[in-house]
């Protein structure tokens, strides 16, 4: 891509939002708009590089993509009159034709939310969802997702036409769902929103830094749902969880790539304003009365490290009660292993080891390598240091990365070289 | 990438008031996007005062005194994806100014946040 081109795309970038949203009013059609919004793309990347980008891209961009939607629109007419329902067809036009103008000025809310829950619907495969959510709200190209997915651009691309094929098929290229359906919806979107977050932070050192890059379109996203739906708290907790997630991401890692486990982070190097920005989130969850929903609670938990300046500081006994209320709310063997550690940071390694060994039991942990690490740990301090060292093997043969398999084949070195 | 725009001026008087609609719905439009993280306009600098160490010595210049250079009249601190995104967004933000406040000159510097060497996440 030349550095013409890349400017092309950040000018289309920011207009496309509205772009696709006031298109989709007048078109009442979603995957259509996501169409025209493409080509007022690739109409700005015929002309731009040797017109130059003009002084008002946005304006350029919405009387181009209105050209092709008139242009659809009569098109679809002559479609209509040949099956002789023309009247029919006029009355549509009479709704539709004239709103463009009028859409542009109008607050996009609406609009928005249509963009977001059309993109995110449960009726499409999960990777499709992220995949369009990506193209429609973040206006990242097919070859971006391709790269930031580690996938092939041919299987993004044929994600995306499929995806959008089926919306179009089912009727639903164009609804929003009001009521009891909404918050049903609303989970799938917060879902998909989290996989693109965790696509991103799982990145590595080397990787393409379209990759990292994740985690700042998730996090626009939610703060663009929030926009138009204020009172969500499972938007406000998702938001936080994400903040405050991604504000470790320069303390996570050595130069080398290897992870820097939570007790040794460097706290100055945990971002203050994503912080801040994910405390307000989880007191906005909070204060609209979302205390105690699923991502709200995960997002409480990771506060309470935010908010110690050292980590002997760490409030424990409020991390176990929090993760006692996300295990009555979601019983899950892994947030019960998570409670563990916190019980065993607050009341000491024996009261942890009970809980442990009551877990050994679950088929879901039976080769979970974080489960004997855990224990080890726990062992270690314990002084039974034979037992320690043994889960630790065990726990560096079970895990699958290759950086944490070495680091606990150390831990289980540094025992041998201590008894 | 993490952007601070610094928009420098020592064009006298307040924007307009078509300037000052203007840049709110850009806020507006830039808030509910995601993008936006933070901004703000500042007093002048008369009104406020400099700390400055020159030849080892350390002292204060305290206001009023004449605006003789440009200076920061405003900041803003976003959240985009690459340079290109990052210039885009100054571009629009100065051509509301030439558009609407006939007569102004000034700058708007970008900024890119420095990060550790090794942080994956820029």
């Amino acid at each position: 891509m030349t550095d013409a081109h890349r400017a092309i795309l950040a000018v289309w970038r920011i207009a496309q939002p509205r772009l696709i949203t006031s298109l989709a009013r007048m078109l009442r059609d979603v995957p259509l708009a996501e169409d025209l919004t493409q080509e007022a793309l690739v109409a700005a990347l015929e002309h731009w590089p040797a017109t130059g980008i003009p002084e008002k891209p946005d304006a350029w961009l919405t009387a181009t993509a209105k050209r092709k939607a008139l242009d659809h629109l009569r098109r679809r007419k002559m479609l209509v009159r040949k099956h002789a329902q023309v009247a029919h067809a006029l009355e549509q036009d009479e709704q539709t034709m004239p709103d463009l103008d009028s859409a542009l000025d109008d607050d996009i809310g609406d609009e928005m939310l249509r963009l977001i829950f059309t993109a995110c619907h449960p009726r499409l495969p999960r990777d499709a969802r992220a995949a369009l959510a990506l193209r429609m709200i973040c206006g990242l190209t097919t070859a971006e997702i391709a790269r930031a997915f580690l996938a092939p651009e041919a299987t993004v691309a044929q994600r995306i036409t499929r995806a959008k094929r089926t919306l179009s098929e089912s009727g639903l290229g164009y609804e929003t769902p009001r009521g009891p359906e909404l918050s049903q919806r609303l989970s799938s979107v917060l879902e998909v929103i989290y996989l693109i977050f965790n696509e991103g932070y799982s990145a590595a050192r080397g990787d393409d830094w379209l990759r990292p890059e994740l985690c700042n379109e998730a996090l626009r996203m939610a703060r663009a749902l929030i926009a138009v739906k204020p009172r969500e708290t499972e938007a406000h907790g998702l938001l936080a969880l994400m903040e405050l997630n991604a504000s470790r991401a320069a303390a996570r890692t050595d130069a080398a790539g290897d992870p820097i486990l939570l007790p040794d982070q460097d706290r100055g190097l945990w971002d203050r304003i994503q912080i801040r920005r994910g405390l307000q989130a989880l007191a906005q969850a909070e204060e609209l009365g979302g205390a105690g929903g699923f991502y709200a609670l995960q997002a409480a938990i990771i506060a309470c490290h935010a908010r110690a300046g050292m980590y002997a500081d760490t409030d424990w006994a409020r991390i176990v009660s929090l993760y006692g209320h996300l295990m009555a709310l979601h019983p899950s063997p892994i947030i019960e292993l998570n409670r563990a550690v916190a019980v065993g940071m607050a009341q000491g390694p024996a009261a942890a080891l009970v809980i442990l060994d009551r877990l050994r039991g679950e088929p879901a942990l039976k080769s979970y390598h974080l489960l004997f690490s855990v224990r080890g740990d726990l062992l270690a301090k314990l002084g039974r240091r034979e037992e320690a060292r043994a889960d630790f093997h065990t726990a560096a043969s079970l895990a699958t990365n290759r950086r944490e398999r070495e680091m606990l084949e150390r831990r289980a070195a540094a025992i041998c070289d201590h008894a | 990438m993490r952007v601070m725009y610094l928009v420098k001026s020592n064009h006298p008087g307040p924007p307009t008031p078509e300037l000052g609609a203007a840049i709110g719905k850009l806020t507006e439009r830039e808030v509910k996007a995601g993008r936006l993280l933070d901004q703000g306009g500042l007093m002048p600098i008369s009104m406020g005062a400099e700390v400055r160490i020159a030849d080892g010595k350390l002292s204060l210049i305290d206001g009023p005194f004449v605006e003789a250079k440009e200076v920061v009249g405003g900041y803003a601190v976003f959240e985009l994806r690459d340079k290109e995104e990052a210039i885009a967004m100054a571009n629009e933000f100065m051509q509301l100014h030439k558009d609407l406040m006939p007569g102004w000159y000034g700058t708007c510097e970008v900024r890119f946040f420095a990060t550790p060497p090794h942080n994956p996440h820029p």
